[in-house]
């Protein structure tokens, strides 16, 4: 119930976000249903021009560039969200986890978190996926902790100021266990941060992913996704052809969809009024 | 006498909520030259937008929406920027109540004293030096020669009130705006402060509007009084007349404030001890000790005021009974028993009997947790109480903090500081402890407010027979609650006994330092204490 009060209560800026949201989810799970082609179905000839056959035209090797879109939403938003939720819940809970215990657990993990944060991220995922292989498993994961060294940078730093809070000390004198210190004292307050973060590196994943399809370690052809798909078509620029910006386009929409979203949370969050 | 400021039918507007509403509500001020004015107040009652208003700034957020500000026969109320720039700071000049947070700390004093004047183009920069020296000695600052040589932090709290006086004195301006300039000071820092204020005041016979929300400090200073209350004027008068004989209810309160008395009791002589600490030492680096050879009992039902000024280590004993700072040495016993010297060797019954209220009710309660979750904590915690029983817990002890049962519902945020204060007491009592530790409960109130709590917290008392260990440095509070006082300098206590004793000379010396520096409503206290220590010096 207080979410559907909450949702009508709701700005207008949140509900195109909202609705942006839904349009990228939709085409997600009914791809199938409304995609025009098969995925990997080749259709035509290379880079035609939008026409009634193909709305958006086709790419590189002659697929149909909407139906290419369409599926790409389904693995790049799952992609990045699952990737997204995953290095939270790892930076979050180890930076919660440092800043509520101290002393040599803060120390270790911060220090081993550091040596991870020394080496270009890029480098060391290709790295590491070069060992492990391409399987999409081992390329959420390894994105995910790479990027939980930033979340955990975060959230260890709000928590720290929180945990010196009297109502922290409380919850000590009590004899709270850390878990729920974390989990109700700390977490609730440090929310809004967070929130804001997590648009942003939702983002980042995408073009993470991108940077990675594009030195041949990301999402593997013939799979659609986004970050691939423009770097697949970025050639035809060259010849004046601008297919390359259909996905470019569809991530900025994606992009700016979440973060309307996000600033909308915040500002519950902060409790501001205007 | 001639006014040199006139202000008349002063309105201030403050944004919130999207629109402008008033929060002074056309107030007329008139200021004779070499007058002080006190503007007195709890907060809210917008006296400091009124004392700022004076040289026609607002803060942030604040606008002056109408009436006319004229000082020396200029109309300020829309005045260009280059009479502000020529006015403000050499003519009109504002001391803030927190010296140490309006000084840059990357300056020396003495450069900080002369920019005013250098600036405004009255002196240069060897002519302010000597200046500066000179006001400083006004001041009654240690070697006035050498301290303005000084950085902010190398120099005391007090001190620095001072050097802030000598600041907006740089210019030798008509009038000066005191606001709280010793709200944040220990009582013998504060009289320090006063006593060189009022000297200077006299001396340069200069006009003065000095805000503050303790009648006592204003009576020694002010010749004439304004009483405000939520942006109105009250009452307005002669200090005299006005302390002697006021006339609204709301200053009769404020007059009567701090005159709430435990009433003593008579045959109940409970000898059994609930708390005891036995010769503890404590530090924090382990070579400075903060605590030192420390012993206190505390009865149970009965209240010890553990006093001292700030960097006494009261709060440190605090944190050393409740476990979180080990001590180097000693022991804690509670009811009979020794008790592991840290926090996570104790077990939740131990933590359970010993409980908490802090001095800040903000930051105290978690602002994203609902009332019914702060206050049930405990009680599923201690006594797992399932939802029901939780719920009808919860309500009683809204009751008893004389709380509305709504509140329930609500967030700290949509509760008032004393409201806030009440829902500690009420997370303290839900655990059913033996023994409370007040740390300064009532230093971040109103005054009318604090007594409340005051009452509040003895009527538990009474009802619950629990014990308080009350840390406070304001000696009122030590005389409306407590049964028995422990004195605390430099971490050691210098005296302890029953209140009366205490209380009735001969004192320990510091004890009476202490004592004799709280201000009296009496105008004429702070010149006859100050003469008496003269006196006793001389001999």
């Amino acid at each position: 119930m207080a979410f559907f009060k909450l949702l009508r209560q709701s700005p207008l800026s949140a509900r195109i976000g909202m609705a942006m949201i839904l349009i990228n989810i939709a085409a997600a799970i009914f791809a199938p249903v409304i995609a025009p082609y098969g995925e990997t179905e080749v259709v035509g000839d290379v880079w035609l021009s939008a026409s009634k056959d193909h709305l958006l035209g086709t790419d590189h090797i002659g697929r149909d560039m909407l139906t290419r879109l369409i599926y790409g939403a389904r693995n790049t938003i799952a992609i990045a969200f699952v990737t997204t939720m995953l290095s939270f819940l790892i930076g979050s809970i180890s930076g919660f986890f440092a800043a509520t215990i101290g002393g040599w657990t803060d120390l270790t993990l911060s220090r081993v978190i550091d040596i991870l944060m020394a080496f270009p991220t890029l480098i060391f995922a290709l790295m590491v996926l070069s060992v492990t292989g391409t399987s999409i498993t081992a390329l959420i994961f390894v994105i995910a902790v790479l990027d939980s060294t930033r979340v955990y940078r975060l959230s260890r730093a709000v928590a720290m100021d929180i945990e010196v809070m009297e109502f922290c000390e409380a919850a000590r004198l009590r004899g709270e266990r850390t878990w729920w210190l974390m989990r109700h004292e700390i977490l609730p307050n440090a929310m809004p941060p967070l929130v804001a973060e997590f648009g942003l590196r939702f983002c980042f994943v995408f073009l993470f992913i991108a940077a990675l399809s594009f030195l041949g370690l990301g999402i593997q052809p013939p799979t659609a996704d986004w970050g691939g798909m423009v770097r697949e078509n970025a050639g035809a620029i060259t010849f004046g052809i601008f297919t390359a910006l259909w996905p470019a386009g569809a991530i900025a929409f994606l992009t700016v969809g979440v973060n309307l979203i996000v600033d909308w949370f915040l500002h519950i969050a902060s409790g501001l009024k205007d | 006498m001639g006014k040199i400021l006139d202000i008349k039918n002063l309105k201030i507007e403050g944004y919130s909520n999207e629109k402008w509403v008033e929060i002074v509500h056309g107030i007329d001020l008139t200021l004779d030259k070499g007058e002080v004015l006190g503007l007195i107040g709890e907060s809210g009652a917008g006296k400091s937008t009124i004392g700022l208003a004076s040289m026609a700034y607002t803060r942030q957020g604040c606008r002056i929406a109408s009436g006319s500000i004229v000082f020396d026969g200029m109309e300020l109320f829309g005045a260009s920027k280059e009479t502000f720039r020529k006015i403000r700071g050499s003519r009109i000049a504002y001391v803030a109540q927190s010296a140490a947070a309006s000084f840059n700390p990357a300056h020396r004093l003495i450069k900080q004293y002369a920019e005013a004047p250098v600036q405004h183009g009255l002196m240069d920069f060897a002519e302010a030096e000597q200046k500066a020296i000179d006001i400083y000695r006004r001041l009654l600052l240690p070697d006035p020669e050498k301290i303005g040589y000084r950085y902010p932090h190398q120099v005391s709290g007090g001190q620095l009130q001072r050097a802030m006086v000598a600041m907006a004195m740089s210019c030798q301006p008509d009038i000066i705006v005191f606001d709280e300039p010793t709200t944040a000071l220990d009582v013998t820092t504060q009289i320090e402060v006063l006593a060189a204020i009022k000297h200077i005041t006299e001396q340069f016979d200069m006009a003065a509007i000095y805000i503050t929300h303790d009648l006592a400090v204003v009576a020694q200073l002010a010749d004439r009084i304004m009483v405000l209350r939520y942006g109105n004027l009250v009452e307005e008068g002669e200090a005299r007349t006005l302390l002697d004989n006021p006339k609204e209810a709301y200053t009769k309160d404020l007059l009567s404030v701090r005159t709430f008395r435990k009433p003593t009791d008579q045959n109940d002589h409970n000898q059994n001890i609930i708390l005891k600490v036995q010769d503890v030492s404590a530090s924090y680096t382990g070579k400075e000790m903060v605590l030192e050879d420390i012993n206190l009992k505390i009865r149970r039902g009965k209240t010890v005021a553990l006093v001292g000024e700030s960097g006494s280590g009261k709060s440190t004993l605090a944190r050393v009974i409740t476990g979180l700072l080990p001590p180097l040495q000693g022991q804690i016993i509670f009811e009979g028993k020794e008790l592991p010297p840290d926090l996570k060797s104790r077990n939740r019954e131990h933590l359970r009997q010993m409980q908490m209220i802090y001095q800040m009710p903000d930051t105290a309660v978690n602002p994203r947790q609902k009332i019914r979750k702060i206050i049930g904590r405990p009680l599923s915690f201690y006594f797992g109480m399932d939802r029901k029983k939780r719920e009808n817990r919860i309500i009683e002890l809204l009751e008893m903090t004389e709380l509305p049962e709504k509140y329930i519902e609500r967030y700290p945020g949509e509760l008032s500081g004393g409201e806030k204060q009440r829902i500690c007491i009420a997370r303290a009592l839900a655990a059913n402890p033996n023994l409370i530790i007040c740390d300064e409960v009532t230093s971040a109130l109103d005054q009318l407010v604090a007594e409340e709590i005051l009452k509040l917290l003895q009527r538990l008392q009474n009802e619950l027979g629990v014990s308080y260990l009350f840390i406070t440095h304001d000696l009122a509070t030590v005389k409306a609650i407590s049964d028995e006082i422990v004195v605390m300098l430099q971490g050691r206590i210098v005296e302890q006994g029953e209140k009366q004793e205490i209380l009735t000379p001969p004192h320990h010396e510091y004890t009476d330092l202490l004592l004799s520096s709280v201000p009296e409503m009496n105008p004429d206290w702070l010149d006859n204490l100050l003469a008496e220590r003269q006196a006793a010096q001389s001999l």
